[in-house]
């Protein structure tokens, strides 16, 4: 425990002095603004409240983002050290790779809890503001910041693992960026494809609904929109988190964070320095 | 007590046979130096030591223990060549985290810099360090807790002669105190004085592995004498002793080691011919080459 916590020490003071705490925090920060202020006309219609539609734009502002953050700060991780040549020194130490990589992850972890803390703070501050029927949204809210945290979470694991398997820096910003794409925009995109084309079908029914929570993202965004009547609303997608249990969608994102550690410790332990 | 043993090591990368069928010990509060042409096998034999990398054949014990094993890591310290830290970090909080990986006070970490002579430099970043400063930032992590077999890949690179010194007085130190110590360097001239054995490695064969005093023996090196004639002397002095003359006043003699006080005596009985006489050992890189260049005619054939 001291050993993972040295390590996260010392992540987390490097990535303050690198400014990736700044970035972090700001980034969310701005996009949150500029989603307040977007949103701020009146939404009646609906019949939710402010905070409520907050959350349900801040959804699927996350699935972006938070994916991206998460792959921009992990995929350094081992592929950097091994540039540096710093990883024969520290893996002399009584400190297991294991070890190593969960000081990261802690690190990592922390930084970007604080910037959708700071993120969504500023949204729901906002929305209170205008709307004091507002705080009927906070248990949504919470909900959002902790799957947030699980998402980011299997993001920087499986960042890790694709550090270690390309060894060079900028190998694994290629292989990270191409993830990004092909699982938050490329996957959706095939799916629609696919549903189209088949129109209600075998593929339609059975598999979709199992390709969507294979995918952490999609996961997420199911869960927060089932969970929440008012936001699957807003969002217009209710049809399809409705075929699905929340318990599914809630499963899958619990899970990929644990797979994604495993596979970036079996990829890390194939690294010779 | 021995602290490493090595016995057969055999380690082939690709088609190329890194190291051969090495084997010697380190015993407790011994300095062993390793030495090497570039690409002799001195790092990996190193980083065999330390468990970094796998070995094909033979065996390795580090107190007692497999290498690269918890237990084995908990007692062995190890400076890399060209050590490299992160740059966004200063030479205390590096220090520090390192203590605490050894489950270690970080409240050490002062002391330490202030052994190696960084306390200035303590709260600036590793990034704005010379290469001798983190050198000694890498020397400070090597004296974290009370290691007891020191694995150093060329420890002194980057370091001024004054450092040097006060490098390897710490090094007498720490073996005092019972630890034993492997380090490699290129000049046999630096270690010679400041270890206890040598043991030389060529193309992944040992040559080598004895006192430096029992090398020269073993080599047999030819002694040269210098004889400075009295001026217009030199030609019979040459003659006398059958030597080279070298230039006006200078007769170059070459014998064995055990024939060079009866050469001396024939010298010294030329009396007024003669106005100084230097006697020159075999260098030390006389000594290496002779065992670097014994491997590679085994290479050969």
């Amino acid at each position: 425990m001291t050993r993972i916590f040295a390590s996260a020490g010392a992540e987390f003071r490097i990535a303050l002095r690198n400014r990736w705490v700044t970035i972090a925090v700001t980034m969310m920060a701005l996009f949150s603004i500029v989603l307040s202020a977007a949103g701020s006309a009146p939404t009646g219609v609906l019949g939710a409240d402010k905070l409520s539609v907050t959350v349900a734009s801040l959804t699927s502002l996350a699935v972006y983002l938070v994916p991206l953050l998460a792959l921009l700060m992990s995929f350094d991780a081992v592929a950097g050290e091994v540039e540096r040549g710093t990883l024969p020194l520290v893996l002399t130490y009584p400190v297991s790779r294991a070890e190593l990589l969960l000081g990261k992850f802690v690190a990592h972890l922390m930084i970007l809890g604080l910037a959708v803390a700071v993120g969504y703070g500023i949204a729901a501050a906002a929305a209170i503001t205008i709307d004091p029927h507002a705080s009927a949204g906070i248990p949504a809210l919470i909900r959002l910041f902790w799957t947030s945290l699980l998402l980011g979470a299997a993001f920087i694991a499986i960042g890790y693992a694709l550090s270690a398997i390309a060894r060079r820096p900028g190998a694994a910003a290629g292989l990270a960026i191409g993830l990004w794409l092909a699982m938050i925009v490329l996957y959706d995109l095939g799916l629609l494809a696919a549903v189209v084309a088949d129109s209600g079908g075998y593929f339609t029914i059975h598999v979709f609904p199992w390709m969507l929570i294979a995918n952490p993202a999609d996961a997420f965004r199911l869960y927060n929109l089932a969970a929440s009547e008012a936001t699957a609303a807003a969002a217009g997608i209710g049809g399809a988190a409705s075929t699905i249990p929340a318990a599914h969608a809630l499963a899958s994102i619990i899970l990929w964070p644990l797979v994604g550690l495993v596979l970036a410790t079996l990829a890390f332990r194939k690294v010779t320095p | 007590m021995t602290n490493l043993t090595l016995s057969q090591v055999t380690k082939t990368f690709d088609q190329t046979r890194a190291l051969d069928g090495v084997g010697f010990t380190v015993a407790s509060g011994e300095r062993v130096a390793l030495l090497g042409h570039n690409g002799a096998g001195k790092s990996t034999l190193m980083k065999i030591i330390l468990g970094l990398i796998p070995f094909d054949s033979g065996t390795v014990t580090v107190m007692g223990d497999a290498p690269g094993s918890h237990a084995a890591r908990r007692q062995v310290a190890y400076l890399p060549e060209n050590v490299a830290f992160h740059p966004a970090l200063t030479g205390l909080e590096q220090i520090r985290y390192y203590l605490r990986l050894r489950g270690e006070n970080p409240g050490a970490a002062m002391g330490l810099l202030e052994r190696v002579g960084l306390s200035d430099a303590a709260k600036r970043r590793i990034g704005t360090y010379s290469k001798g400063m983190r050198q000694r930032v890498g020397l400070a992590q090597a004296l974290i807790g009370n290691p007891r077999l020191l694995v150093l890949d060329e420890p002194t690179s980057g370091l001024d002669p004054v450092s040097r010194r006060e490098f390897y007085a710490m090094l007498d130190e720490l073996a005092t105190e019972g630890a034993a110590i492997l380090l490699s360097s290129h000049a046999l001239t630096e270690v010679e004085a400041r270890t206890d054995r040598i043991v030389i490695l060529s193309k992944g064969v040992m040559v080598a592995n004895d006192t430096l005093a029992a090398l020269r023996r073993q080599a047999a090196l030819p002694t040269h004498l210098q004889v400075i004639a009295r001026p217009g002397a030199a030609d019979a002095v040459a003659a006398q002793l059958h030597g080279a003359r070298m230039n006006g006043v200078m007769v170059n003699l070459t014998c064995a080691h055990d024939e060079k006080l009866a050469r001396l005596g024939q010298v010294t009985a030329l009396g007024a011919m003669i106005e100084d006489v230097e006697v020159i050992p075999p260098s030390l890189e006389d000594i290496y080459s002779h065992f670097s260049l014994q491997a590679d005619g085994r290479a050969i054939r």
